[in-house]
């Protein structure tokens, strides 16, 4: 019976560094594949849209560096997925040379190294949008339109397990693959080894965050899998950590709207069957998953636009008649920014976040505290002109220092100005694409590059 | 004697399922606990909706998920994650109202 194991050392890769103890410990064990996912969508959508790494190029060298020795020791592959967090173009090219440094720092044999490239130019997209292509919205959305794609900096194509199958049976003893479905990068050996979609995918589902499915809580800790016919054993590496029915059910349903579904290009894993057992003090084995086909293969796309520059202000205010009638004061700041700069929208934004109040929750909050002992306040304007952007937040800040309110008894001023600064904020971005277009061929989208790597250099392969 | 969610759940959690919304995980390490909370029908789509002074339509999902002892709702956000004027990018602070539901 085939039987594959596979190492996770970290579920988002040099988010924070991971810890090598525990993934040493896995190394002892032989796993045939060190597999982790590097990217997500929960930083928001300047990174995409800004085409910019979150995670500190330290880390990611230092995450890059342990699992590379240790695959290249071991003389098995290792998979990484959505290079430097968000998996465009640059994040793969960036991890590339990572790797081709590494190699030569630690004089490594040769290897073969693969990436899969999946930006997807916006061009591209409206050319698809012309020819009569459905661009689906998902989760609510409306389908995109040519509006929608002229909002749209930059957008990839989240891969399935296809374009790294094809890496591997080109002999890639290291693939850097662009967006992935965290589940697709492990589903991918699992499936080439003739294991169904359903284990391979829903083994991917398990481990993808690994340590995160173990318990007690702990990040960036090793996770084993072992996989055999129709069901995954998925081992804590940690001494401290144990893999239990309950840790690997709840780790299902995190992050997800529905915790029996698992969604990729071309179908999904249906798990409402599912059954754990424990079968020793930190392994728990895993089965009854399904997988349901989708007739039409429909890739995901991540798409991100600027919306303008970003300015920020930090006022305070402790004087509770102030405190009692801040919405008053707000209204009144804000009409005197339409005073100036017209109706907001389109052209600018201003927002008041009131901590001490409801800034965390905003509208959902049930109790907001309508008399905080004081209040901290950030402004935050949105302009395309950065130097608008930085007047709009100038005046809607100072202008609560000068609120006119009836009974205000601080006539010298009605706000504390942490220091009467304006500080330069990131440019905001929006996710503008969170839909799918319908393929032909799930590899179409995506493109390929292989290297011959070794101590003196990294050649494209010809 | 009622309790509090806070007593009875193990983990009260929430965080972003993609861009468009925020999803709530209530977990009980003791199958009872469970399905005392689950049997009193304290935690509802329209009782989730009530707490948060929201239309029950935005609530887009509501799973009593049996394998993980737990009890999952979905909330669309009002704009995705991290756009201009979010406070929330994570979505991980949106679950201490659940932790005063009565449980009887």
């Amino acid at each position: 019976m085939t039987s594959v194991k596979i190492l996770c050392p970290t579920g988002h890769l040099a988010f924070t560094p991971m810890e090598k103890d525990s993934f040493m410990r896995g190394c002892e064990l032989k796993p045939d594949f060190i597999i982790a996912d590097a990217g997500s969508c929960d930083m928001g959508p300047r990174p995409l849209g800004a085409d910019q790494h979150v995670s500190l190029a330290e880390w990611q060298r230092h995450d890059l560096e342990i699992m590379l020795q240790q695959s290249r020791r071991l003389g098995v592959p290792m998979i990484v997925g959505s290079a430097s967090d968000t998996g465009t173009d640059r994040g793969v090219d960036q991890f590339v040379g990572m790797i081709a440094d590494i190699a030569r720092q630690h004089r490594l044999k040769p290897f073969k190294l693969a990436a899969i490239y999946s930006e997807v130019p916006v061009s591209e997209l409206k050319q698809r949008l012309g020819s009569g292509a459905r661009i689906e919205g998902l989760d609510g959305r409306a389908d995109a339109d040519l509006a929608t794609l002229e909002r749209t900096d930059r957008a990839v194509a989240v891969m399935n397990a296809d374009p790294v199958r094809k890496a591997l049976r080109q002999g890639a003893d290291v693939v850097i693959a662009g967006r992935s479905s965290d589940c697709a990068i492990f589903a991918a050996p699992l499936l080439n080894a003739g294991l169904s979609p359903a284990i391979a995918y829903y083994t991917g589902k398990l481990m993808e965050c690994a340590s995160f499915c173990a318990e007690p809580f702990m990040g960036k800790e090793s996770i084993l899998g072992r996989v055999e016919a129709d069901a995954v054993s998925i081992a804590a590496m940690h001494p401290g950590q144990r893999c239990t029915p309950a840790s690997l059910a709840s780790h299902a349903m995190y992050e997800r709207t529905n915790p029996f579904r698992e969604y990729v290009a071309g179908g999904y894993v249906d798990m409402t069957d599912c059954v754990y057992a424990q079968t020793d003090p930190k392994t728990t084995r895993a089965s009854g998953a399904r997988f349901v086909a989708d007739p039409v293969c429909k890739v995901k796309i991540e798409g991100a636009g600027l919306v303008g520059q970003r300015r920020l202000a930090i006022v305070g205010i402790r004087d509770p008649y102030t405190i009692g009638l801040i919405d008053k004061a707000i209204q009144w700041a804000r009409g005197k920014l339409e005073e100036r700069f017209g109706p907001p929208g389109q052209t600018y934004q201003v927002f008041y976040h009131l901590y001490g109040r409801n800034a965390v929750m905003e509208s959902l909050d049930p109790k907001p505290q309508l008399q905080p002992h004081e209040l901290g306040i950030v402004v935050e304007a949105i302009h395309k002109d950065a130097k608008k952007a930085a007047e709009l937040c100038a005046l809607g800040a100072r202008n609560l220092f000068y609120a006119r309110l009836p009974e205000v008894k601080g006539t010298a001023g009605t706000a504390a100005l942490m220091s009467d600064e304006i500080l330069v904020g990131e440019p905001g971005y929006e996710w503008t694409l969170n839909h799918t277009l319908p393929v032909a061929d799930p590899l179409e989208l995506f493109r390929f590059r292989t290297f011959n790597v070794d101590a003196q250099a990294c050649r494209e392969a010809a | 004697m009622t309790a509090t969610l806070r007593e009875l759940a193990s983990t009260i959690r929430s965080k972003n399922a993609g861009v468009d919304h925020v999803t709530f995980d209530v977990i009980f390490r003791d199958r009872r606990n469970f399905e005392r909370v689950r049997d009193a029908n304290v935690l509802t789509r329209d009782s989730v909706a009530q707490l948060y002074r929201i239309e029950p339509a935005r609530i887009t999902h509501f799973v009593v998920y049996e394998p993980g002892n737990a009890i999952k709702f979905t909330i669309r956000r009002l704009k995705p994650s991290g756009s201009p004027g979010e406070s929330d990018v994570f979505g991980a602070q949106q679950y201490p109202p659940l932790f005063d539901v009565q449980v009887p």
